[in-house]
Formats: structure tokens, C-alpha cells, sequence
């Protein structure tokens, strides 16, 4: 059964063996409002857990999207280069970023499950 | 993605009715202004299809007075006051001695007395300005119990023409006093969008009961910051701090269009001596459209490069257009680069993204013109 954890930046990540599944919340697009360009990583590219892995683009403003884990990127949602409002729409869903080979699961046990993150976000209104 | 910190910020007299309204409220200016409502791409092509109705009253408004006003206000501005017909309107300029601005600004001439609409960040600086430069020539009344709406859009004038019969004779860049369902206001023809559309004063008490019967209308929905910013921005036009300031003369901001022949030629503003060897001789750095060929917005300090990679100029805002489609930007570029046309690289996240110089507006103006 896949788990899905959450940073206190507003990333989730769906654990699927030792595959993430990578996006940004629902909350999180919410509060960015329209998602005009998404800035995806490279695949096979290598990134630590916090570091910048793609940069979303509202109309407004760019933001960072961070790794939630460390890894290697083995996929990229093309879809979202055409209509990155997929993100606006369906952010848990369809609005994936990328995948990851997870390099050191034990790095999930510092992410908030579900409870924590909503009770964050909620915080954070 | 962090959230913004609360500060203890001014509000204006339509605070309740943004909240209400559903409105984002952000700090903007010293002020608690909505950002948003339904949403910024929504709200942009509401405006630029129908009416959008805007919160400007963090601006400044002050009414001069004096018989020579206009005269003294010429010492501290390069735009024509003097020659400004009754009832007319002029966008202008305040100038420093090394001809940089300090300030963009709207004046306009009425039956008695030159009426101003300043920026809101600037506004303290401006009117302590207008008071130490220009005391014992002119008095100035600061309307701080005024609030300003902006109704803009192609719809705006059909509007303002069902609740005020008497605005539909405007012309572009004109002010007169009108009653809005029986609230006297004071209305100019004018805005910050490249739409057709006005921009009402109205005593602070009033302001939302104005504000709610433009809203009650079909065509009108609220607009916030964020759809004003990428309006102004297709338009073409300067966000002051960004896109012009105090290094930024109005020659190299190619605001030359604001300063009239007879200005050009006595000069008497701060700077002038500046500004007219810019005139004469040439800046070298323009402001220009450019326009970024792939889809990956460029924003302010985005740095401009040739095409060999040698750095050029800086993009002063961008984003993206809703009505263009695709990413919009401005700066300044070394003159060489500053025609239409010239193929220009945009550093974003340390890749060099093509881009070329086009001619501003991105779209097109649609001001009233009779």
C-alpha cells in the first residue's frame, strides 16, 4: 500500500517500494493561485532531501519546489509542460512533478503524515 | 513556499468589503491590499473582456492651490502644467538634480485648483516634497479622507454611462465631478490597464456604498493587485520602483512623450540639465519590451544578455501575460540592443533562455478616443 508523507514546505511525496512519487499540495497551489510554467528537473538527475528539484510559476511569482527525499529523478510529468494548470486542478493527482528512486528511506521518517500536514496548513492561513 | 509575515499595516475604506468579497490581503505599500479574489488569470481577462473594478485608495490624492500652482508645480516636474486645458489630466513626473524620478504621478488642471494622484509608497516623500520645495507658492490640501476606485475594461464605459449619463461624454485623460447613483464623485477618464475606463474619487465615507453599486452591475467584478500588476504590464506601462526610479532618468525610461517641446526647450524642472543632454545626445540604456520566445516567465533582475552571452541590460518586471499567453517582460537595455526586433538571451536559473525587443504595448491600447 502506497503512503503518503508531507513536508512542512507543502511537498508530498507517495512512497510505492523504494519509488516517490513527488508533487506539491493542494494547499500549496491554492496559495500560488495560477500555475503558468512549471520548471521540472532533469531526469536521472541526483538530489539531496532539501534540495531545489523544480520551480513552479504563477502569474505573480516563482517558487521552489525542494526534494521531500533524496534520490535519483527517474521521471518527469511531461503533461504538465502543455498545461501546467493540471496542477491547479488536480495537485494530489494527475499535478505530479517527478518520480524518485528513494536513496535513503529512513529520510521519510522526518515527514509529517497526513494529520500533521493538515493540521500545518491549517495553522498557516 | 513560505507564507507572508502579518505586519501592522494602514487600511482603506473598503477593507470590509474586500474581506467580504474573499479577497487575499496582502501588505502592499504599507497597506493590507487584496491581492486576489477568484483568481489572477480570471480576474486579468475579466478586466481586459468586461469591467474590472480596482482599489487604488492607498494612493495619494492632494488638491493645490494658488494663482500660479501650475507655474510652481512646473519646478518640480518636466510635463507641461501650465498649458494643461481645464479640465484635463496629464501623466508627469517628479525629477531629482541628477534627472532621476522620484515619482510618477497624474495631474490634472480643474476650475480652481490642480488636482494629484501620487503613488502610494511615495506619497509621504511627495507631499513633503511639494511642501519643502514649494511652500508660499501654492497651498496643498491632502485628501486623506478620500478613497479611489479605478473601473477599467472595454464594459466600463457603458457602465458609468447607466449610473452616470453625464460620464459617457468624457473624453480620454479629462476630469469632472459627476454623481455616481446619487454619490457626488470626482471622475477622470484614464487608468492603468490600456483599457478604456475611470478612475473615481470619492469621500472615504461613501467609497463602499460606490463600490458595492459598480459591483451590483453585470459587467463589474473586483479585481485585486496581482491582475493590476500583469495588466499594467501588458500595457506597457511603468511600475514605479520597478520599472522606473531615482537612477532611472525619464529619457532612458523612453518617457520622452511626457515632456512637451516647450519643456523640452526651457527646461526649468530638476534635472533638466541632465534630461536635455539625454535629448540631445542619446542615453545609453533604453527601457523596452522583450519578449521571451519559449514558455518559462523571466521577472524583475533577470539578467539580459546578447547573444554571445555578454550581459546587456535587466529585465525590471516580468511575468506572464494572460492576454498575450505567454511571458511578458520589460527593461533596460544597452541602446545598440534597443530595437525591435534584436535577439536577446534572458539568465533564468542560470540558463540562457531566448528572447528579442518588441515594440510596447504587448497589447494594444483601447483608450476612448471619441
Amino acid at each position: 500500500m502506497a503512503t503518503v508523507k508531507y513536508t512542512k514546505e507543502h511537498e508530498w511525496v507517495r512512497v510505492e517500494g523504494d519509488i516517490g512519487t513527488v508533487g506539491i499540495t493542494d494547499h500549496a497551489q491554492q496559495q500560488l493561485g495560477d500555475l503558468v510554467f512549471i520548471d521540472l528537473p532533469a531526469v536521472g538527475k541526483k538530489v539531496a532531501k532539501g534540495d531545489e528539484a523544480a520551480v513552479v510559476e504563477s502569474v505573480k511569482a516563482a517558487s521552489e519546489v525542494y526534494a521531500p527525499v533524496g534520490g535519483e529523478v527517474v521521471e518527469v510529468n511531461a503533461a504538465l509542460g502543455d498545461d501546467p494548470a493540471k496542477v491547479n486542478a488536480d495537485a494530489m493527482g494527475g499535478g505530479w512533478f517527478f518520480k524518485i528512486r528513494i536513496a535513503d528511506p529512513k529520510e521519510l521518517d522526518g515527514l509529517l503524515d497526513e494529520a500533521a500536514y493538515r493540521e500545518l496548513a491549517g495553522e498557516s492561513h | 513556499m513560505t507564507d507572508a509575515p502579518s505586519e501592522n499595516l494602514k487600511r482603506t475604506p473598503l477593507d470590509s468589503l474586500h474581506r467580504e468579497l474573499g479577497g487575499r490581503m496582502v501588505p502592499f505599500a504599507g497597506y493590507d491590499m487584496p491581492v486576489q479574489y477568484e483568481g489572477i488569470m480570471a480576474e486579468h481577462l475579466h478586466t481586459r473582456g468586461h469591467a474590472g473594478l480596482f482599489d487604488v485608495s492607498h494612493m495619494g490624492q492632494a488638491r493645490l492651490w494658488g494663482p500660479d500652482a501650475d507655474a510652481a508645480f512646473e519646478t518640480l516636474v518636466p510635463g507641461d502644467v501650465v498649458e494643461l486645458p481645464r479640465g484635463r489630466i496629464r501623466y508627469t513626473m517628479f525629477t531629482n538634480d541628477a534627472g532621476g524620478i522620484l515619482d510618477d504621478l497624474m495631474i490634472a488642471r480643474r476650475d480652481d485648483h490642480l488636482f494629484l494622484v501620487v503613488n502610494a509608497a511615495c506619497k509621504d516623500a511627495d507631499f513633503a516634497h511639494i511642501e519643502a520645495k514649494l511652500a508660499g507658492r501654492l497651498k496643498m490640501e491632502i485628501l486623506a479622507d478620500r478613497a479611489l476606485l479605478a473601473l477599467q475594461g472595454p464594459e466600463a464605459a457603458k457602465v458609468m454611462a447607466r449610473l452616470a449619463p453625464a460620464s459617457a461624454a468624457m473624453p480620454f485623460m479629462s476630469i469632472t465631478d459627476i454623481k455616481i447613483a446619487g454619490i457626488g464623485c470626482q471622475a477622470t477618464r484614464s487608468g492603468y490597464t490600456g483599457e478604456d475606463g475611470f478612475e473615481i474619487s470619492v469621500p472615504a465615507a461613501r467609497a463602499e456604498e460606490l463600490a458595492r453599486t459598480l459591483l451590483a452591475q453585470p459587467e463589474v467584478k473586483p479585481i485585486g493587485l496581482g491582475a493590476r500588476d500583469s495588466l499594467r504590464l501588458e500595457a506597457g506601462l511603468c511600475l514605479y520602483g520597478s520599472d522606473i526610479d531615482e537612477t532611472t532618468t525619464p529619457i532612458e525610461a523612453s518617457l520622452l512623450w511626457t515632456i512637451s517641446k516647450r519643456r523640452r526647450a526651457q527646461g526649468g524642472f530638476p534635472g533638466a540639465a541632465v534630461i536635455q543632454k539625454q535629448i540631445a545626445e542619446g542615453v545609453s540604456r533604453r527601457r523596452v519590451g522583450i519578449l521571451p520566445e519559449g514558455k518559462a516567465p523571466a521577472r524583475a533582475h533577470t539578467v539580459v544578455t546578447d547573444e554571445a552571452g555578454a550581459p546587456v541590460g535587466e529585465i525590471t518586471s516580468g511575468g506572464y501575460g494572460p492576454s498575450v499567453g505567454g511571458p511578458v517582460a520589460m527593461g533596460y537595455v544597452e541602446t545598440a540592443f534597443a530595437a525591435p526586433g534584436t535577439p536577446l538571451q534572458l539568465i533564468v536559473r542560470e540558463r540562457a533562455l531566448p528572447a528579442r525587443v518588441v515594440k510596447l504595448p504587448f497589447t494594444e491600447h483601447r483608450y476612448f478616443k471619441g
